[in-house]
């Protein structure tokens, strides 16, 4: 079993874990991630490593909750404990010195950035972080990335907080710094790295992102992670998480991580009235 | 048994209760209901006894087979999973899933005349039998040497090793890097066939004779050899072959394209089909292909009829060709799975968001045989076929993770992905690491893993005690 240590919602929605895996603190490297699960009756589920300590053998997630696993996990107080944490998993990010990194985030992405820029920092890059949500009240580590950062730049879609609009406005962002980029990297929410990687394909630098389909066992057992890149077949869990952006099919990627919509969200979302409603309509689709 | 007695030789083996298959097909539960103590007595006293029996010497790991059917003939029960479990630390196991039809009981004297003894049917019978006893027998456990050894994976290789290594003394911790032990008995082997409460028990028991079980522990990620290494004195390998193999045609990303073991897995492992209870979905389809014809494209047909849909075998050869044990085919067949031999899959066909909907294939037709003995199958020109559908399941294989081979520097690794180990030691190319079971040999079987398991422990006990 594995305790929770501390357990916060950051901002609406999105929450922090902080739970006691000394296995996985010892190991651990920016850009990989575990799995947990969160009652004897769980999902496997993935989340990244937003932190980690080897001293006190404790890691943290940072995740949105948004279906029955990470609903629960929402639910921990310090003190409880959680049957499955298991890791660390996924190859790591790729640490070199560059020259300057602009890393892109949003959402749980955020959380995950944070130790890939750390390392970046400390191997001598320049870090330019641009951080995308729906409104100011969305971000949270701001300080934390601040520190590691040579420039800070926010997206919101309200206008609330830097510049108005989402990743789309990359581009002009990218054109206005006074410096060429030599590598960026994203992490978030499928949309936004797929933006992102839409974005950056004509500019011709060179885009990371890290990949986040359905996952069982997360060790290349059973192949439902797997991810077109290149016109070949990877097993996200073991190939990646992190793969060249310009060369991912996320179209693919975006239907398959839609596979149990019907059964995880919907029962989540709305009345049971309506999911009757929905399967005899399906039913008279036939 | 008197000289007058043996002369009447009774050939007539004794069948085994089953569910029937229109109640099975619609339950999970176990397909066969095992013998009554009535049946199992009468079937083992069929048993002649043979001076030379021919049944021990094709069975992997020797048991002594007329020694336990006697005891079971005379009623003495306890006598007889005494002499089983000497050579068969999993019998309830290997009485269920082992392929006797191939092993001892093709080698029986009986087997010319069709009346081959059911040999695995009562083992099975008596380790059942000894499950329903309040307390299993604790066997005498001998000094602790002090020595410790680390097992990397929880499938039978492994627990054997874990069982015959405690029994001579030394620590052993066993490494898993899923959250349950039992390996492919637990993720792969579907409920219907092997009960996970059976598993389960065989684990409580190495865990009563104090083996450390540390699930949730990927060796290579979490820790790798050479750091374990630092702490222990042996490392035992029996990770398995778990590195699913696709078709590698047109369609395969689609949703509703699966491995087998992403099939197997949801049910088994995360018990998808009690959704949502267990919270892993599974989805409900209408017509599923299952592509292979092993015992793992079986279970995977099996577990469609279970969950209500229609299900087809998709195999390139003939009936006669399935490698899978004729006793589940027969299953299978009279439960309703349809099956479609010389058919090759070509490609899978989407719909507009992104489902599999339909299969193409194409007709073989059998020619010279190949490497394998087996006669090869050609395709028939121009005999496309389309079959609509809403899932495919593909059980064309596995090979073993490649995962220690690139922790684990100076471990020899052979072409197809396997450990390199003694066939007789499971020693290694590297000093203190032992492999076998379905990582050394490529999918094979319970029995042979387990004795793979046998001989490393021996071996590694032969080491350890030279420190
Ligand atoms: C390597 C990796 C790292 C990851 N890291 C993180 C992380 O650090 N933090 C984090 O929050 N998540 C992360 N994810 C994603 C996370 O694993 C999934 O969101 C997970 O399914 C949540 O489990 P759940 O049981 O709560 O939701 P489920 O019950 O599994 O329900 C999720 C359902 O939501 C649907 N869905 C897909 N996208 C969305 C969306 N944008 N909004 C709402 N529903 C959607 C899916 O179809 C799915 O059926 C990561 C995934 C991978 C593969
Ligand atoms: C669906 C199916 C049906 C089958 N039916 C039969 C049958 O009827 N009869 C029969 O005799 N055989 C059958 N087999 C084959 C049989 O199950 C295997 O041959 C046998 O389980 C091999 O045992 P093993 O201990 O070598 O490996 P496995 O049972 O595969 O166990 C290996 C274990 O190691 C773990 N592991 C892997 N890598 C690591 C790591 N890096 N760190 C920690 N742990 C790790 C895995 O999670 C797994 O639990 C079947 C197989 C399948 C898939
Ligand atoms: S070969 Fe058959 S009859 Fe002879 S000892 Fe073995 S089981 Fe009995
Ligand atoms: S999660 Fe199972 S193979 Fe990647």
């Amino acid at each position: 079993m594995f305790r929770v240590i501390a357990s916060k919602m950051i901002v609406p929605n999105m929450h922090l874990l902080t739970l006691a895996a000394p296995a996985v603190a010892r190991e651990a490297k920016p850009g990989q991630f575990v799995i947990l699960r969160a009652e004897e009756e769980g999902e496997r589920v993935p989340l990244s490593l937003s932190d980690w300590d080897a001293q006190s053998g404790t890691i943290t997630v940072v995740f949105m909750s948004i279906g029955s696993t990470t609903g629960r996990l929402a639910l921990l107080a310090p003190g409880a404990s959680i049957p499955t944490v298991v890791g660390p998993l996924g190859n790591a990010t790729e640490i070199e010195n560059y020259g300057t990194v602009v890393c892109v985030c949003g959402c749980y992405g955020i959380g995950s950035i944070f130790p890939i820029a750390r390392a970046l920092k400390r191997k001598g890059n320049r870090i330019i972080t641009i951080m995308e949500a729906r409104s100011s009240y969305l971000f949270y580590w701001d300080e934390r990335l601040e520190a590691i950062s040579d420039k800070m730049i926010h997206i919101t879609r309200d206008g609330s907080k830097g510049h108005r609009g989402h990743a789309g406005r990359l581009p002009e962002i990218l054109r206005g710094l006074e410096e060429p980029v030599d590598r960026i990297i994203a992490n978030g929410c499928t949309f936004l790295m797929k933006r992102t990687s839409d974005e950056t394909r004509p500019l011709g630098i060179k885009t990371m992102v890290s990949l986040n389909p359905i996952m069982i066992d997360g060790t290349g057992m059973c192949g439902v992670c797997r991810v077109t890149v290149g016109s070949v077949t990877r097993f996200a869990c073991v190939h990646g998480p992190d793969f060249d952006a310009h060369q991912v099919d996320w179209e693919e990627l975006l239907q398959r991580r839609k596979t149990y919509m019907q059964e995880e969200v919907v029962p989540l979302r709305t009345s049971r009235c309506e999911e009757r409603h929905l399967r005899s309509q399906e039913k008279s689709h036939e | 048994m008197s000289e007058g007695e043996k002369k009447q030789l009774d050939l007539k083996r004794r069948e085994m209760p089953k569910q029937p298959p229109e109640v099975r097909r619609y339950n999970f539960s176990e397909v066969a209901l095992g013998y009554t103590p009535e049946l199992a007595i009468e079937e083992a006293k069929r048993c002649i006894q043979c001076k030379k029996p021919s049944c021990i010497a094709n069975c992997p790991v020797e048991i002594n087979i007329p020694g336990f059917l006697k005891k079971v003939a005379e009623g003495d029960f306890v006598g007889g999973i005494r002499v089983l479990k000497d050579k068969n630390c999993l019998p309830a196991v290997c009485g269920r899933v082992c392929p006797q039809e191939e092993q001892c009981e093709k080698t029986c004297v009986f087997h010319k005349k069709g009346g081959q003894i059911a040999i695995g049917r009562i083992e099975r019978f008596l380790a059942d039998w000894e499950a329903q006893q309040s307390e299993s027998e604790m066997p005498d456990m001998p000094p602790r040497s002090g020595r410790k050894v680390a097992i990397v994976g929880g499938g039978p290789a492994g627990l054997t090793v874990a069982g015959d290594l405690i029994k001579f003394g030394h620590e052993v911790t066993v490494f898993e890097a899923l959250h349950k032990m039992g390996g492919v008995l637990v993720y792969g082997i579907p409920e219907f066939r092997l009960p996970k409460a059976i598993v389960n028990r065989e684990v409580e028991y190495l865990r009563k004779l104090g083996v450390e079980l540390v699930t949730d522990f990927v060796v290579g990620k979490t820790r790798t050899i050479d750091s374990i290494l630092e702490e222990y004195d042996a490392v035992f390998v029996g990770s398995g072959a778990g590195l699913p193999w696709f078709m590698e045609i047109p369609g395969e990303n689609l949703n509703g394209v699966y491995s087998a073991n992403e099939y197997l897995t949801r049910l088994n492992l995360m018990k998808g089909f009690l959704f949502p209870k267990y919270h892993t979905p599974v989805k409900s389809h209408r017509k599923v292909a299952v592509v292979g014809g092993g015992n793992v494209a079986m279970d995977c047909a099996r577990s469609a009829l279970r969950l209500g849909a229609e299900s087809r075998i998709i195999y390139r050869r003939s009936r006669e060709e399935l490698p899978a044990r004729l006793e589940e085919v027969e299953n299978a067949e009279e439960e309703g799975v349809i099956f479609d031999f010389l058919t090759l899959p070509l490609r899978y066909i989407g719909d507009e968001n992104g489902w599999v909907k339909a299969i193409e294939c194409q007709k073989m037709e059998l020619g010279e045989p190949d490497a394998s003995g087996r006669r090869k199958p050609i395709p028939i020109e121009g005999s496309e076929v389309i079959y609509p559908l809403d899932a495919v399941v593909c059980a064309i294989g596995n090979s073993p993770n490649p995962l220690i081979g690139a922790t684990t520097p100076g471990l020899k690794i052979g072409k197809k992905g396997n450990i390199e180990a003694d066939e007789k030691t499971g020693a290694t190319s590297r000093e203190k690491i032992w492999a076998g079971g379905d990582v050394v040999t490529g999918a094979a079987t319970v029995i042979l893993a387990m004795g793979a398991g046998r001989f490393a422990a021996r071996s590694i006990h032969e080491y350890l005690s030279s420190l």
